[in-house]
């Protein structure tokens, strides 16, 4: 058994304060909209309020949507550079990395110049009044951005954990077409990873501000910045919400690590 | 054998259907990621008259557009040397402190939160800590009669952001660092000791040149991190303080330079700055590994 050396529990005792006491303040300071006393006025506020009940569930209906078109661009890509064009990864592996590179608000502004001025790709947004408005398919796309890199890393590590060439061969053998292989072999043998993906999609989609503010799309993220330019208490209780969210995919993350196969194959 | 074959055709002669597969992926990556921002490059060099122009990057000369420019590079300077300093300490302190086991498992996982927990709700946060009415503000005054704000400090400054950007920045340190500096091998610290190095001599010539190249990748990770960051810093400040993607903000809100072409050009003096910082990250890491294998 380890003690630790007494620096180091310095070191701990001083991040972990630097690290709890805004989590701390946020929860005391969304108690406090109640003179002299604690109560949960705030939350019944922000839970009650309608503009919370529209964009919460508007940006959960985005987020599901963002994954599941997100899964099916990374899935067969991963899938076919995996089993027939390893030439192909390097570049694949860059572009999974741009949204890491390149700044959510360069993105958005990107989409507003491309797509506005022309309606070249249809569905994507409107002009109303003369200001674009970037519709959820847009937000959708934009989105799915965003949750690239960890969408395509969580796939490619579920794909390494398994024999995609003897299971397709298999498959194959078996009578089944590519559809078939993808959608009811590959797929569930990494579901655990593919969910690990989503979450983490998830968790960055849900607050999102930034893309979804200049697009004109009224998501969770764009309510909380507006409540907190007008609200006092309401705003951490939101911060409190929000964490609690992140705190519950993340930990579901932790949790789906648990079920992952261990064996990974050899190449 | 017809059998056969047809299951060597699947495996060997289905270039088509890969391609085909792949096809999603590639149109995505044109469509989302480069055509946009390669448009906004472009359209950077194009003037009023829709001719080639340099007078775009020349206008970025201008007082607030340099000013803007200015403040990010110190915050994201600030909060990303901080960032790396305090992670590398923490993840020492976890992993060649000896701290136990759970302690270290709870400081990883929560890491991996912190590093996501940026944006809208982090300046909420920030607010109730240490803003006006904020829990650290008030306990400082009435327990220890210290006023921070009459002090000269303001969460709505440098120094305040500088402060809430290390709640992601210093998470992503030790999340980043933690791999390497388990890489650095228990031998080597006994082999040196054995020689009669002291503990800074092994640190000064063999922990620190080892982990160099990754404490300097995760540095340009941080900085590009905190300088494409907008959303904490709105909530927070609203468009009081003046930083590159605020201005950015606001020129695409509202065209408040009152010329597309330079919003294009200040576009791109952000993306040239994010990118030459991740190239710099992924060349540096890429040589990094070949030590810590």
């Amino acid at each position: 058994m380890t003690r630790g050396k007494p620096w180091a529990w310095v070191v701990f005792g001083l991040a972990a304060l630097y690290f709890l006491l805004p989590l701390i303040a946020t929860v005391d300071f969304s108690l406090r909209i109640r003179r002299g006393t604690y109560s949960l006025d705030a939350y019944l506020n922000v839970l009650a309020d309608p503009r919370f009940q529209q964009t919460f569930s508007y940006s959960i209906f985005i987020g599901l949507t963002t994954i599941l078109v997100g899964i099916f661009i990374v899935l067969p890509a991963a899938y076919y550079v995996r089993l027939r064009l390893p030439q192909l990864r390097p570049l694949v592996e860059f572009v999974t990395l741009l949204p890491l590179i390149i700044p959510a608000i360069i993105l958005v502004f990107g989409y507003i110049r491309l797509y506005s001025s022309s309606s070249w790709l249809p569905l994507l947004g409107w002009q109303v009044g003369g200001q674009y408005i970037g519709g959820p398919i847009l937000l959708t796309f934009a989105y799915v951005a965003l949750g690239l890199p960890y969408m395509y890393r969580a796939i490619d590590t579920g794909l390494r954990t398994i024999d995609v060439q003897t299971l397709t061969e298999a498959a194959t053998i078996l009578g089944a077409n590519q559809l078939t292989i993808l959608a009811q072999v590959i797929l569930p043998n990494i579901v655990v990873a593919v969910l690990s993906g989503a979450f983490l999609t998830l968790a960055i989609v849900i607050g999102e501000f930034t893309i979804a503010s200049l697009l004109n799309q009224q998501v969770f993220g764009v309510y909380m910045q507006n409540v907190g330019a007008n609200r006092a208490f309401e705003p951490a209780a939101l911060a409190v919400i929000s964490f609690v969210i992140t705190w519950g995919a993340m930990g579901m993350i932790q949790l789906l690590a648990r079920f992952a196969p261990k064996t990974a194959r050899k190449e | 054998m017809p059998f056969w074959r047809r299951v060597r055709s699947g495996l060997s002669g289905g270039t088509l259907t890969a391609l085909l597969g792949v096809a999603p992926f590639v149109a995505f990556a044109i469509l989302f990621l480069i055509l946009p921002t390669l448009g906004l490059v472009v359209q950077a060099f194009i003037g009023a008259d829709g001719g080639f122009t340099l007078q775009n990057i020349v206008d970025l000369s201008q007082p607030q557009i340099v000013s803007s420019f200015s403040i990010s590079l110190r915050i994201s300077a600030a909060s990303a040397a901080i960032g790396a300093v305090v992670g590398l300490i923490i993840a020492l302190a976890i992993i060649r402190g000896k701290l136990p086991e759970s302690i270290r498992s709870t400081v990883m996982t929560f890491s991996g939160v912190a590093s996501n927990f940026a944006g809208i709700p982090l300046a909420f946060a920030f607010l109730s800590t240490l803003g006006r009415l904020g829990l650290v503000t008030v306990i400082l005054k009435t327990v220890f009669g210290i006023d921070l704000y009459r002090s000269g400090f303001n969460l709505l400054s440098f120094w305040g952001l500088t402060i809430t950007y290390l709640y992601f920045q210093i998470p992503l340190m030790v999340l980043i660092i933690a791999p390497a500096i388990d890489g650095l091998k228990k031998e080597w610290g006994e082999a040196a000791a054995t020689l009669g190095a002291t503990p800074y001599q092994f640190w000064r010539y063999i922990g620190l040149p080892v982990l160099w190249p990754n404490l300097l990748g995760t540095l340009s990770l941080l900085f590009a991190n905190a300088f494409g960051a907008i959303a904490t810093a709105y909530a927070l400040t609203g468009s009081s303080l003046n930083i590159v993607p605020i201005l950015l903000y606001a020129q695409i809100r509202g065209d408040v330079l009152q010329n597309p072409g330079l919003g294009a050009a200040l576009a791109l003096g952000m993306i040239v700055i994010t990118a030459l910082a991740n190239v710099i990250y992924l060349v540096i890491r890429a040589r990094a590994e070949r030590w810590l294998k």
